[in-house]
């Protein structure tokens, strides 16, 4: 392995996010509780220049590199520049709320930086090997970050479930590698393919190694049954890690999940369809009905997650090139959603008040009206109400899984979306048709976070008018 | 050029937006600044662009703007066509538009006055009323100015809506939202056809675009389609978009809703349900007369709907005594002249009558509108009279109107109205003889109608009461510039249109044409081989069959009124001599709302209760959405408790489901 330009180049965008976190971790150390500001201002141009960067270094055909453990193609820059966006976001709608707990500290950053870092690796990971490496670190990052929160006990309850759960399915992901390296002699995804393709679909190793990677992706991206973790941990977590934890590690979790049943396994589609479509629909119909019966919204969003990670797998497990790009709009979509519903409640919630309650949300639109039709968005994007970009992401998966035949399927989808629109308009009508609580608290009030938020609701409305963008870059990663 | 065009469609769009969103802010003065701006400036345009046509170096236009969506080959997209056609049709109503525009700043004045005191509905009912008039003016454009059927059915919809919003405009009066509802249904039983025959050309064709499609209808010429035994392709397409033109242009027996809506205020009476809207239907058949002129029996099934609507709506005119009404019945009668032209394939002379229509009618309904404020809004002509000396200018210039529709030689409707008659007597197809005949004495009608009015109004005892009287003067100067602005092109137009219009290729630029008529249907060629110049056409009319009719009919009511003004009995008692069963059946309007308020409304409202008790109450409601919700509920109830909140209880669900993969899919 040399470290020469051919090698550093690609990876200049993970290089960037290592400094950042390296520079915070340092600065941290000397600099006054008055001055923690400027860890915000590093980790937020860190996160520009490395934006910068993959755009700088992408583009172009597929690129391996460190020995054939990373890569570098359309699909990486792509889940790159969207995990890095989102992250950006995060950031800011955190912001304010630690400062208002004087939790504004470096480890925040440092760790949510090296959960990045994380993720950049799972997506640009071209070996088993070097995919867990990513997702460990972003994991251990993550576990952590639900911890953050020192005096609170449910978030420390929230990251021992976390950490327990996460560990066991890490500990089954790795067993199933290792099953895969027994049948096939390698951890880089390329011979495994060569591999699996000469052996057939015959050898049972191989459907025995599948199963436990498929409960690992199943676990990262918190489908039924693996998803006990996910209410429990956006419950009880401290919003800000929730709001890191809802959004970019999903996208990561896409890429380990393509990397590894595409990349790797394509050859035994039939088998992992299978698998998935189980998932899918116990995840659609499970997170759908159970989001109905919440009082908190952290939880109602956290069923709603489940039942999104149905609807992405909808598209995986089509197994087309059609139905690879429409599951990659979906996540990044349900990304971009996700992390502005979280920011809703982070703008809601002030010094020793969380927004948690769906009773929080009362008569918003009366205590401002432009976040309440930010919310108002998001929650009919969730929905799947057109013109907003929820629409197009369903519709796309659907279209996926009519073309492979599996109408049943499209029609369980569409059925337990509607039960599921119930839950996303009844959030809606809080917002517009109660009244504010009497004793409701000031929002708040940075024009920072009005203009992130502003351009993340509205994203949601122009994406829906105008797809055909995001959706090509999709298309053309596959 | 695409942006000229853009520019004419959409300044009276921004200025409808502004007036619609904004009229708070900008005041009544700044709403009808804004939107007469941009309808001044889609009319500048306009005329600019027929300009060019008539002389000679514009070339047609036909591309998209913007593309909506593409499914299954089939493209979906906003784009204009814009030949001499279209530059006609944009030419006349931006005019018409403008005007009524400046009209309504008069005649809208006090409008606070319509409502009742304190109605919220009555809040800057003014900028409303002018944003409605602007988007009218954008929806029609939009219709005439579409390349597809597409964006025609947008345009058609929009004007739809615009007209039902306009009929309802005085939202508190019960009589004003029954017309709007009454406009709104009937309508719609026409626009079903017109869905219907959009559809046939979608499935046949496999386009939306006009261009496309009349390029391949003669290939599909003689298609037959399975239903009711076999009918042939273009006959059904033509007749089912037909039955969208008889409910947008009040043909018999989807006429009803006309009169109703002059429960609206007068200048979308004259702009709206007189000069343009209502046409959209002639224009429609006109642009698909490629389409038409493959059937017909769709060409005999409108010349015999046009042809009675042209007769039998005058007749009602004879017994109005509302003076808005008789302008309407009178609306009526004349889209049955445009339609029955279309029937006999002389496309060009429905058109020219189209476009002199809209100048004399959109004057005749602004004079009487111009009468309506003078006479503080009644509108009984049996008590009006003598208004002469009061209303100088509106006296001449409802004079000219009147003339012009009589068709009395050298204005503007004698022409257009003697080609229409010429050419239907030279028509061969089924039904073209009693079109003749009716339409001919359609003539003696329409003049005895019109006069019966104009006497009755203007001439004779002052019969309004000691206050209104004392009160009478003539409008304001918003209200007389329009008029007599329109009565400058009701006089003259038809002298100057006749020849390019009617005679010759005038109609062809390049090798486009927009009206395309079948060698043995040119029923115009006769009056292309006898023309000579447009003195000489007068002078023949002269000495025609319609002209003595048109005296005829004058001088009666002439007459009627000298009777009336010497002896002075009451009107209805006259009516009462002069026929008591006829002038029964006329004043019931030959019992189509009697029949359609018993028999469809009501029948629909008890099929509808029906529906509503046993489907929507007891199965929707109570079983399906309730008991789904409760089914729903008490599951999320059960499922809930799976979240026990124990950590092993987690982990005892991932092995669970570890085993339950692996006995799935690993068959040993």
């Amino acid at each position: 392995m040399s470290f020469d330009a051919a090698n550093l180049l690609p990876i200049l965008p993970e290089i960037a996010i290592l400094i950042t976190a390296s520079l915070v971790l340092i600065l941290d150390l000397y600099l006054k509780d008055q001055d923690k500001g400027l860890n915000h201002s590093i980790t937020l141009i860190g996160l520009v220049i490395a934006i910068g960067l993959t755009g700088a270094v992408g583009g172009g055909d597929a690129q391996v590199f460190f020995d054939g453990n990373l890569i570098r193609d359309p699909m990486s820059d792509l889940l790159k520049g969207a995990i890095l966006i989102v992250s950006v976001l995060t950031f800011i709608y955190a912001r304010p709320w630690l400062q208002d707990r004087g939790m504004l500290v470096g480890e925040f950053y440092v760790l949510g930086l090296l959960a990045v870092l994380g993720m950049l690796i799972m997506v640009s990971a071209n070996g088993f090997l070097t995919l867990y490496l990513g997702l460990e670190l972003q994991a251990l990052a993550l576990y952590a970050l639900v911890a953050f929160d020192r005096d609170s006990s449910t978030g420390a309850e929230a990251a021992m479930k976390y950490f327990v759960l996460g560990a066991l399915g890490s500990g089954l992901l790795l067993y199933g590698v290792s099953m895969i390296y027994g049948a096939t002699g390698s951890i880089e995804f390329a011979p495994v393919a060569a591999a699996v393709a000469e052996q057939g679909i015959s050898n049972k190793v191989l459907v025995f190694g599948i199963a436990f990677l498929v409960i690992g992706i199943g676990f990262k991206f918190g489908a039924v049954p693996f998803h006990m973790w996910v209410p429990d941990v956006y419950e009880g977590g401290p919003t800000p890690a929730v709001l890191i934890l809802s959004s970019a590690p999903k996208i990561a979790a896409f890429a380990l999940a393509v990397r590894m049943l595409v990349d790797g396994l394509h050859t035994l589609h039939p088998d992992w369809q299978g698998m998935l479509v189980i998932l899918a629909v116990l995840s659609m119909g499970l997170g759908n009905l159970v989001a109905i019966a919440q009082s908190n919204i952290k939880r109602m969003l956290a069923y709603s997650t489940i039942s999104h990670v149905g609807f992405i797998f909808l598209g995986l497990l089509a197994g087309s090139e059609q139905g690879f790009a429409a599951a990659m709009f979906y996540t990044i979509v349900y990304a971009v959603m996700s992390v502005g519903a979280f920011g809703i409640l982070l703008i809601l919630s002030r010094q020793g008040f969380d927004a948690e309650r769906l009773e929080d949300l009362k008569g918003l639109n009366d205590r401002d009206a432009w976040y309440a039709a930010m919310m108002a968005l998001i929650m009919f994007s969730m929905a799947g109400v057109p013109p907003t970009v929820g629409f197009m992401a369903k519709l796309l998966v659907l279209e996926a899984v009519v073309r492979i035949d599996m109408l049943w399927l499209a029609l369980v989808a569409v059925f337990f979306s509607i039960i599921g629109a119930f839950y996303y308009l009844r959030v809606i009508k809080f917002i517009y048709f109660d009244k504010p609580a009497d004793d409701a608290p000031a929002l708040l009030t940075s024009s920072g976070v009005r203009f992130a938020m502003s351009l993340n609701g509205l994203a949601l409305l122009a994406l829906g008018l105008f797809p055909a963008a995001l959706l090509s870059v999709c298309q053309a990663a596959f | 050029m695409e942006n000229v065009y853009l520019t004419i469609v959409l300044a009276p769009l921004l200025g409808a937006i502004a007036a619609g969103f904004f009229g708070a802010r900008l005041g009544r003065r700044g709403a009808h600044r804004a939107t007469i701006a941009g309808v001044a400036v889609s009319a500048v345009l306009s005329l600019w662009v027929l300009a060019r046509f008539i002389w000679g170096e514009a070339t047609v236009f036909n591309g998209p703007v913007y593309t909506w969506l593409v499914s299954d080959g089939m493209r979906f997209e906003v784009g204009f066509l814009v030949d001499k056609l279209t530059a006609v049709m944009m030419a006349t109503v931006t005019f018409v538009s403008l005007m009524v525009h400046l009209y309504t700043i008069g005649y809208m004045a006090d409008d606070e006055h319509n409502w009742p005191h304190g109605a919220l509905s009555g809040k800057n009912s003014y900028q409303r009323f002018f944003s409605y008039i602007s988007l009218f003016t954008f929806s029609m454009l939009m219709l005439v100015m579409s390349n597809n059927f597409m964006q025609l059915f947008f345009g058609w919809e929009a004007v739809g809506l615009v007209s039902y919003l306009l009929i309802g405009f005085w939202s508190t009066r019960e009589s004003a939202v029954f017309a709007n509802l009454k406009a709104f249904l009937v309508n719609r039983v026409g626009d079903f056809g017109f869905i219907l025959g959009i559809a046939a050309v979608g499935m046949y064709f496999g386009s939306m675009d006009y261009a496309e499609v009349f390029a391949k209808a003669p290939e599909l010429a003689d298609e037959q389609v399975a239903i009711f035994g076999g009918v042939s392709l273009m006959t059904l397409i033509g007749i089912l978009l037909f039955i969208g033109a008889m409910g947008k242009s009040a043909q018999v027996p989807l006429h009803v809703w006309l009169p109703d809506s002059m429960e609206g205020p007068t200048p979308i009476s004259a702009l709206i349900h007189a000069a343009t809207m209502v046409t959209a239907g002639v224009f429609m058949v006109a642009r698909m007369s490629p389409l038409y002129e493959l059937s017909e029996t769709a060409l005999s099934f409108i010349l015999i709907v046009g042809a009675s609507t042209a007769f039998f709506m005058g007749l009602i005119g004879l017994v109005q005594n509302d003076i808005k009404r008789v302008v309407a019945y009178s609306t009526l009668s004349q889209l049955g002249y445009m339609v029955t032209a279309l029937g006999a394939s002389a496309y060009a002379a429905g058109i020219f009558h189209l476009m002199t229509h809209a100048f004399f009618k959109a004057l005749l309904f602004l004079a009487a509108g111009s009468v309506i404020i003078a006479m503080h809004h009644k509108q009984d002509i049996s008590h009006m009279g003598g208004l002469r000396k009061y209303l100088p200018i509106t006296w001449l210039t409802a004079l000219i109107g009147s003339l012009a529709l009589i068709g009395f030689p050298g204005f503007s409707g004698f022409f257009s109205k003697d080609a229409i008659i010429e050419a239907v007597g030279h028509s061969q197809l089924f039904g073209a003889g009693y079109a003749t005949v009716l339409l001919t004495v359609g003539v003696f009608v329409t003049a005895l109608y019109s006069f019966r009015m104009y006497f009755l109004v203007f001439h004779g005892r002052e019969r309004m009461d000691e206050h209104t009287r004392h009160h009478l003067h003539e409008s304001p100067w918003v209200v007389t510039v329009p008029l007599v602005l329109l009565a400058i092109p009701s006089v003259f137009i038809g002298w100057f249109a006749v020849e390019p219009m009617l005679i010759g290729d005038w109609w062809t630029t390049g090798d486009w044409s927009p009206i395309v008529v079948a060698h043995e249907h040119d029923t115009l060629h006769h009056l292309r081989e006898h023309w000579h110049g447009q003195a000489a056409f007068v002078e023949h009319g002269m000495h025609a069959l319609p002209f003595y009719l048109a005296m005829a009919g004058l001088a009666l009511a002439a007459l009627l009124w000298w009777v009336l003004h010497a002896w002075n009995p009451r009107i209805d008692e006259l009516l009462q001599v002069f026929g008591g069963p006829v002038t029964r059946i006329l004043q019931d309007k030959y019992g189509f709302d009697d029949f359609n308020q018993r028999f469809l409304a009501g029948g629909s409202r008890n099929l509808g209760r029906m529906f509503w008790i046993t489907g929507d109450r007891t199965l929707i409601d109570g079983g399906m959405v309730n008991g789904s919700a409760r089914t729903v509920g008490r599951l999320a109830l059960r499922f809930r408790q799976l979240q026990t909140g124990y950590l092993y209880h987690y982990a005892i669900a991932m092995i669970i489901g570890l085993v339950g993969l692996l006995t799935i899919f690993v068959t040993l």
